[in-house]
């Protein structure tokens, strides 16, 4: 039952997720501004980086299911945004934690960062309630992704919109100058990056696999139904 | 604020780590528990259309 190219995958993700914690607690150095506490910021930054991206791609999908007509985007579109919103709430968990022992907080809200990935999680929310009061199939899925294509619109302006902030509470990691992280840091943390986007995809293909394989039963349960 | 000590970082530093793989392990365990009752039903209607 599983998809083409899974398993290979997600080894692929354990042997990468591995190497990048690995390199997190035996080779990246320590911060000389926050110490051991910034070893956060692997697991943290990174799974926000790929939950972002994963709203973005949901809308790229929902824009070829309304280009094709091709329902089998928009359940890709609704898996995307599903895990997305998965990791993002544990981008606000571990950020939580981060904010507490940093900067003895568990929540700063005049922080732009914090405040609008806040913002860009509810909206989403609001995904699955719109989905999901929509019986009929076509509509349901013609409106899914009239809103996965607004909402994944507005993640990249809001992504601009608080760079042009003025408040710098929160690190910047990327930056047009290359960003403060040293070499080491940096493989690092593209190796985790790597990491987080290869489970991204192997869990979209297996939630993918699950979805197909329960429209597979309802359609073989209709034939038996029929025939009987 | 100055860096915390050793001690007290690591807990939250292992807080965070945990959240993350608790947080996939559910997810998996859930969909993969979904794709084997989905496998176990579709088997119980091949043997119900062989008979």
């Amino acid at each position: 039952m599983h998809s083409k190219g899974l398993v290979p995958l997600a080894w692929a993700s354990a042997v990468t997720l591995t190497v990048a914690f690995a390199l997190v607690f035996f080779y990246a150095p320590l911060d000389a501004d926050q110490g051991f506490v910034q070893k956060i910021f692997y697991v943290h930054v990174p799974m926000a980086i790929v939950a972002l991206g994963g709203f973005v791609a949901g809308g790229i999908m929902a824009i070829m299911h309304l280009r094709s007509g091709d329902r089998s985007w928009d359940m890709r579109s609704y898996v995307a945004i599903h895990l997305s919103i998965i990791l993002g709430f544990g981008v606000l968990a571990t950020g939580a934690i981060w904010a507490r022992a940093s900067w003895g907080h568990w929540w700063v809200w005049d922080e732009p960062v914090l405040v609008s990935f806040l913002v860009v999680v509810l909206l989403y929310c609001v995904y699955y309630p719109l989905r999901f009061s929509i019986e009929d199939p076509d509509r349901q899925a013609r409106y899914s992704s009239v809103f996965a294509i607004a909402a994944g619109a507005f993640v990249p302006l809001n992504f601009i919109a608080v760079r042009l902030a003025e408040a710098y509470t929160h690190p910047r990691v990327l930056s047009q100058t290359g960003g403060s992280l040293p070499g080491e840091m940096r493989l690092t943390f593209l190796v985790a990056l790597l990491g987080m986007t290869l489970l991204f995809v192997t869990l979209w293909k297996l939630e993918l696999t699950a979805k197909n394989a329960s429209m597979q039963l309802k359609k073989l349960r209709t034939r038996a139904r029929v025939a009987a | 604020m100055p860096a915390l000590p050793l001690d007290e970082a690591g807990k939250y530093v292992a807080g965070a780590y945990v959240v993350f793989v608790a947080l996939i392990l559910v997810y998996v365990a859930i969909i993969g528990a979904k794709i084997a009752r989905i496998g176990r039903e579709i088997g119980e209607l091949a043997a119900e259309d062989d008979e």
